[in-house]
C-alpha cells in the first residue's frame, strides 16, 4: 500500500516544486472541468492566464488587485510559520479602512501629502488594534485565536456596515450608504500614467522583501521559526511563546490594517460597504501558495490576481460563469495543500505487514 | 488554435467595434441566480439578443464587486470592443463615470444613480408606480386592516416605495396602516420568510416586499395570508397567496437603446421610466374579487396616464409636518431624497 | 408569543443541524472551517434530488451524501496529507460556493413542495409551539441529544473525546486516531449537508445561489460558544435564534440591527474566554488537539 514516510530533512527542491505542481494539476483539473462545460480548455487557459498580460492596463492591474493581498499574504506568512493562526485578516483590514478613513474623512480640506503619514498610520494601528484582540485573548486566557480573530472578522464587517449606514452615510449620497470621498491628499499616488498602479505595489514589495530579510537575518526571525517548529524547543532556546504570539498577530494586523488604508485610499477614494475585504481571506490561500514565504507570498498574490483578472476576462471573452473561477480557487487550494505534504513525506510503498 | 488565440488577443486589445455587430457589456452586481434584480437585468440582456439576434452580441460580468474591481471591469468592457455597455447598480456610479470619460466613443448606461455625460446616460425605473398599485389593493384585501412591508435597507428608494403603497392603500381603506419590518439584506431567503411569518403573527394579512427572494410569498401562502410578488412575476411559489407582483422588465429600455445605438440616434438621457414606458410591469391579477381587479388596473392606467401621481398632495409625514401641500405632486428630486415616512407607517425608520 | 417560539424552533433547525456534525469533527480534534460550503453543496443537491425524485427524504439523503463528498475531500487532505486545516476548510467553503452555484444553474426560479409538516398535537400553548412541525425539525433535536449520549455514555464516545484530547496518548492506547476522524469529519460533513437540505426543502423550499447566506460561519460560532457539549448547543441555537426572531416581533430594541448580528460573535468570544481560562473547563470540554494534526509514527 502507499504510505508517507517522513524525510530526515524538508526538501528545499519539493518546497519550491510543489507550488508549480499545485498549479499545474489544478490546471489540468480545470481544463477537464472547462471541456465538461462544453468548452475549449486550451483557449481558456489561455484567456484564465495569458490574457492578463496582454495590454499594459491589464499588467498594471495585476499588480493593483496583488497589492492587497501580497501584503496580507506576506504577514500572514509570519504568523503561520510561528504557528500563530490569524484567520481575521479580513477584519483587521476592515478597522485599517476604518481608521484610516476616520482620519482621512476628519480631514475633508486636506491638500498637502503629508497627511498620508497619520493616514497609513492609523491604517496600521487600526489592523494592529484588532488583532491584539485575539494576542491578548490566547496569550491571557489560552482563547484559540482561529475561533477569534475569525469572530472579530464579522464584527469588523458589521461596525462597517453600520458606519457607511449611519453617522458616515455622506449627506451627497442620496441616501446611498457610503461616506464622502476622501480629499485628494489621501489619495495615493499613481506611477504609471493611464493604470491605477499606485505607490502601494512597490511598497508592498519592498515590505515583503524586508520581512523575507527580518526572518532570514535576525534574532526576532530565528525565534519564530524556532517556536514556530517546536514550541519546546522555543522555550529551551528562551524565546518566550507569548512575545511571538504578540509579534505575529501585530504584524500581521498591522500588515492588513495597511493594506485596507491604502485599498480604500488609493482605488476606492471613501468608505463604502464593500471595501474588497475578503482578500483577507484570499489572502490565506496567498501565504500557503508562498510556501509561508513572504517574498513567496507576493508571487502567490500575483498568481491569485491572474485568477482574478483572467477570471473576468473568461467571463468577457467566454462567457464563461464567474463561479468557474471560486471553483478553479478552490481546487488550487486543495492541490496546493495536497502537495505540501510531499515537502516533509515521502511516498512510499510498503507491502502490507511490512511497517 | 494558434489563429484563435490571437484573435483572442486582438480582441482584448481592440479599442472599438470596428464591424457592423454590436457587442453590448453588462456588468451585474450578483450573481444571475439571485432570481431578483440581477436576474431581471439579465433577461432583459436576453431580450436584447433575441430582439437583434446577428446584429448584436451580448456579454455580462456577474457578482461584481461594488469597490476597486468594478473599474477595471468596466474599463475591459470598454476595451473589448463593446459598444454600449451597462452597468447596474449605484455602486458603480463613479467608476463609470471615469471610465466613460477615457472611452469617449463608447457609451455607457448606469442605472440608479445620477452622474452623467455626453457618453453616460442614466436610467431608473418608477417601481413606486407599482408600489401604489399594489397599495390599493392591499387595501381592498385586508380584512385586519394591517399590511406588512418586508423591507431591506432605509434608502430612498425603498422609503418611496412604502409611502407610495400607505398612501394608496390609505385612499380605499382610511383605516389602514402598514408595518415595516428591517431584514437589513437584499436577499436572504430565510430571514426574509421569517419577517414574513413574524408579520402574519401579528395580525398582518397582506405581506409586500422589497427584498430580493420569493420567501415570503412562500410563507404568505403557508400561513394562509396574501401576498405581492417582487422583480419577476412569483405566481408559482405561492398560487394561492400571490395577488400580483412588481415586474422589473428592464428588456423594452434595454432593446430601445441598443436599437438607438445601432441606428446612429443614441443620446445621453436621464429615463425614469415607469408603467408609460412598459418598464415597470404589474403581473396578471389573482386572488382578489373582479372589482378589485379593475380598480387596480384602472389606477394602473391613471398612473400610465399621467391622470393621477401616487405622490399627489397633501402628504404629511409621521411628525404631522406636510411634505407635499395640497394641489401639488412630489416632484422626482423630492422623490429620490425621501427620509421620512408618512402617517400610518408603523415601525422604525433607522437612522 | 407562540408564534414566535415556533418560528425560533424552525430558524434554530439549521444551526443544529450543522454545528452538531462540526461539534463532533472538532470533539475529535478537527476544525472545519468549510461548513458554508458544505451545507451549500447539500442545499443544491437536495433541492436538485426532490425536485426530481419528488421524495423529500431522498432529497435530505442526497443533501446528506453531498456533505459526506465535500467532508471526504476535507478529510482526505487534512488527515492523511495532514494540510492546515483552517487553510483547507477555507477552501472547501470557496470551493462549495462556486460549485453549488454551477450545479444550480437550472435549479433558479423553480418552486418546490415544502417538506410536510406533522400534526399539531393542540391541547395546550406549549404542545402547539413544540408539535406540528417537520420531521428534520426533530431529527436535528434527536441528533444533537444522540450526540450527547454518544460522547458521554458509549465507548465509542469516550474514544473520540480522548482522540481530540490527546492524539498522542489515544494512539498509544490502541485507539484508531485517523479512523475516528475520518468518522467524525464525515459526520459532520453529513450533518452539514442536512443543514443545507432543511433550508433548501423545508425552510424556504427554492434554491438560490449562497441561499444560507452566512449560516455556517454562525453555526461554527456556536460550537465554540456551547462550549464544545451539545445540551449548551441546543441552548445556544435557541438562544441565538430567538434574539434574531425577536427583531422581527419587538422591533422595539433601541440598538442598530448591526450590532444586534455581532451579538453571537461576541458571545462566541466571551464564551471561549470564559472556559479558556479555567484550566478545569477547558480539560473537561475543550478538545486540546483542536486543529492539530496527526502523525501516526511518532
Amino acid at each position: 500500500m502507499i504510505a508517507l514516510e517522513a524525510r530526515p530533512e524538508a526538501s528545499r527542491a519539493l518546497a519550491l516544486a510543489s507550488p508549480a505542481l499545485a498549479i499545474v494539476l489544478t490546471l489540468l483539473a480545470s481544463a477537464a472541468l472547462i471541456a465538461a462545460l462544453g468548452r475549449d480548455p486550451l483557449s481558456a487557459l489561455h484567456v484564465y492566464f495569458v490574457s492578463p498580460f496582454l495590454d499594459g492596463y491589464s499588467r498594471a492591474e495585476i499588480l493593483v488587485k496583488a497589492t492587497p493581498l501580497a501584503l496580507m499574504g506576506a504577514g500572514l506568512a509570519i504568523s503561520f510559520r510561528a504557528n500563530v493562526w490569524n484567520i481575521g485578516a479580513a477584519g483587521q483590514y476592515t478597522l485599517g479602512a476604518l481608521a484610516a478613513g476616520a482620519v482621512a474623512l476628519a480631514a475633508p480640506e486636506a491638500r498637502s501629502a503629508l497627511w498620508l503619514a497619520p493616514y497609513l498610520a492609523a491604517g496600521v494601528a487600526g489592523g494592529m488594534l484588532w488583532a491584539a484582540a485575539p494576542a491578548l485573548l490566547r496569550t491571557r486566557f489560552g482563547a484559540n485565536e482561529i475561533l477569534v480573530s475569525l469572530m472579530l472578522t464579522y464584527v469588523a464587517g458589521l461596525l462597517l456596515d453600520w458606519l457607511v449606514r449611519g453617522p458616515w452615510r455622506s449627506p451627497l449620497s442620496f441616501g446611498f450608504p457610503q461616506s464622502r470621498d476622501f480629499a485628494e491628499a489621501f489619495v495615493l499616488p499613481v506611477i504609471l500614467d493611464g493604470t491605477r498602479l499606485h505607490v502601494g505595489a512597490p511598497a508592498a514589495l519592498l515590505i515583503a522583501a524586508a520581512l523575507a530579510l527580518l526572518m532570514a537575518r535576525t534574532l526576532r526571525g530565528f525565534s519564530v521559526r524556532v517556536i514556530g517548529a517546536s514550541p519546546r524547543a522555543g522555550a529551551f532556546a528562551g524565546f518566550g511563546e507569548s512575545g511571538t504570539v504578540w509579534f505575529a498577530l501585530l504584524l500581521s494586523g498591522g500588515l492588513a490594517g495597511l493594506a485596507g488604508a491604502i485599498e480604500v485610499g488609493a482605488v476606492i477614494g471613501k468608505i463604502q460597504p464593500d471595501i474588497g475585504a475578503s482578500a483577507g481571506f484570499t489572502a490565506i490561500i496567498v501565504a500557503f501558495l508562498g510556501r509561508l514565504n513572504p517574498l513567496g507570498a507576493v508571487l502567490g498574490a500575483l498568481v491569485l490576481a491572474v485568477s482574478v483578472i483572467g477570471g473576468e476576462n473568461a467571463q468577457i471573452l467566454l462567457k464563461l460563469p464567474k463561479n468557474v473561477t471560486g471553483v478553479f480557487q478552490g481546487m488550487l487550494l486543495f492541490f496546493l495543500l495536497a502537495c505540501d505534504v510531499l515537502i516533509r513525506w515521502r511516498v512510499v510503498w510498503r507491502r502490507k505487514g511490512a511497517a | 488554435m494558434r489563429r484563435t488565440l490571437a484573435a483572442l488577443a486582438v480582441g482584448l486589445v481592440a479599442t472599438s467595434a470596428a464591424a457592423q455587430e454590436l457587442k453590448v457589456g453588462f456588468v451585474y452586481v450578483g450573481p444571475i441566480g439571485d432570481f431578483g434584480w440581477t436576474y431581471q437585468h439579465d433577461q432583459g440582456r436576453l431580450a436584447v439578443e433575441q430582439a437583434f439576434g446577428d446584429r448584436v452580441e451580448t456579454t455580462y460580468v456577474e457578482s461584481v464587486p461594488e469597490g476597486a474591481d468594478a473599474e477595471r471591469v468596466i474599463r475591459q468592457l470598454a476595451a473589448s470592443g463593446h459598444g454600449l455597455i451597462f452597468t447596474t447598480s449605484f455602486g458603480y456610479m463613479d467608476a463609470t463615470a471615469k471610465i466613460a470619460e477615457q472611452f469617449p466613443d463608447v457609451k455607457f448606461e448606469h442605472a440608479t444613480g445620477y452622474k452623467t455625460a455626453a457618453n453616460l446616460a442614466i436610467y431608473n425605473a418608477r417601481f413606486y408606480e407599482g408600489r401604489a398599485v399594489i397599495g390599493t389593493i392591499a387595501g381592498r384585501m385586508t380584512r385586519t386592516n394591517r399590511i406588512g412591508y418586508i423591507a431591506s435597507f432605509p434608502i430612498p428608494e425603498v422609503i418611496m416605495g412604502v409611502n407610495a403603497a400607505t398612501l394608496a392603500a390609505q385612499k380605499v381603506n382610511p383605516d389602514v396602516e402598514m408595518t415595516v419590518t428591517w431584514v437589513n439584506s437584499w436577499y436572504d431567503p430565510g430571514r426574509e420568510a421569517d419577517a414574513a411569518k413574524a408579520l402574519i403573527a401579528q395580525g398582518i394579512d397582506v405581506i409586500m416586499q422589497h427584498t430580493d427572494s420569493p420567501a415570503p410569498v412562500q410563507a404568505a401562502a403557508e400561513a394562509g395570508a396574501l401576498a405581492f410578488g417582487q422583480a419577476s412575476d412569483m405566481r408559482r411559489f405561492g398560487p394561492e397567496a400571490h395577488m400580483t407582483a412588481i415586474i422589473d422588465d428592464w428588456a423594452p429600455y434595454y432593446v430601445k437603446r441598443v436599437g438607438q445605438v445601432l441606428d446612429g440616434t443614441w443620446e445621453s438621457t436621464n429615463s425614469w421610466a415607469g408603467f408609460a414606458e412598459g418598464e415597470v410591469v404589474m403581473a396578471p391579477y389573482w386572488n382578489m374579487p373582479y372589482e378589485v381587479a379593475v380598480e387596480a388596473a384602472d389606477l394602473e392606467r391613471a398612473i400610465r396616464l399621467g391622470r393621477t401621481h401616487p405622490f399627489e398632495g397633501p402628504v404629511v409625514d409621521r411628525d404631522g409636518a406636510v411634505q407635499v401641500p395640497e394641489g401639488e405632486t412630489a416632484s422626482d428630486a423630492h422623490l429620490l431624497s425621501m427620509g421620512y415616512f408618512v402617517q400610518g407607517v408603523v415601525g422604525d425608520l433607522p437612522k | 408569543m407562540e408564534p414566535f417560539l415556533i418560528s425560533v424552533m424552525i430558524a434554530a433547525t439549521p444551526f443544529l443541524f450543522a454545528a452538531t456534525g462540526e461539534l463532533v469533527a472538532e470533539r475529535s480534534g478537527v476544525l472545519n472551517l468549510g461548513l458554508e460550503g458544505m451545507m451549500l453543496m447539500g442545499a443544491v443537491t437536495a433541492f436538485a434530488a426532490t425536485s426530481a425524485t419528488g421524495s423529500h427524504l431522498l432529497g435530505a439523503l442526497a443533501g446528506a451524501g453531498a456533505g459526506v463528498a465535500m467532508a471526504l475531500v476535507f478529510a482526505v487532505l487534512a488527515i492523511s496529507l495532514m494540510a492546515n486545516q483552517a487553510a483547507t476548510g477555507l477552501a472547501l467553503t470557496i470551493f462549495g460556493i462556486g460549485a453549488s452555484g454551477l450545479v444550480g444553474q437550472p435549479f433558479i426560479g423553480q418552486p418546490l413542495d415544502s417538506l410536510a409538516k406533522l400534526p399539531v398535537w393542540d391541547a395546550t400553548a406549549l404542545t402547539r409551539v413544540i408539535t406540528g412541525h417537520d420531521p428534520m425539525t426533530y431529527l436535528a433535536l434527536a441528533m444533537a441529544g444522540g450526540v450527547a449520549w454518544f460522547l458521554y455514555r458509549t465507548r465509542a464516545g469516550l474514544a473520540l473525546r480522548a482522540v481530540g484530547d490527546s492524539h498522542g496518548s489515544a494512539h498509544a492506547l490502541g485507539l484508531p486516531v485517523t479512523a475516528t476522524r475520518y468518522a467524525a469529519v464525515l459526520f459532520g460533513g453529513a450533518m452539514a449537508g442536512l443543514g443545507g437540505a432543511y433550508i433548501s426543502i423545508a425552510y424556504t423550499p427554492m434554491w438560490g445561489e449562497n441561499m444560507t447566506a452566512g449560516r455556517g460561519w454562525i453555526a461554527l460560532a456556536l460550537v465554540v460558544f456551547a462550549t464544545w457539549r451539545p445540551g449548551r448547543l441546543v441552548a445556544g441555537a435557541y438562544l441565538f435564534a430567538a434574539v434574531t426572531q425577536a427583531q422581527f416581533y419587538g422591533q422595539a430594541l433601541a440598538i442598530p440591527s448591526q450590532f444586534l448580528a455581532m451579538a453571537p460573535y461576541l458571545a462566541t468570544i466571551a464564551a471561549l474566554v470564559v472556559i479558556s481560562r479555567d484550566k478545569a473547563l477547558t480539560r473537561a470540554n475543550a478538545p486540546a488537539c483542536l486543529g492539530r494534526p496527526f502523525r501516526p509514527d511518532r
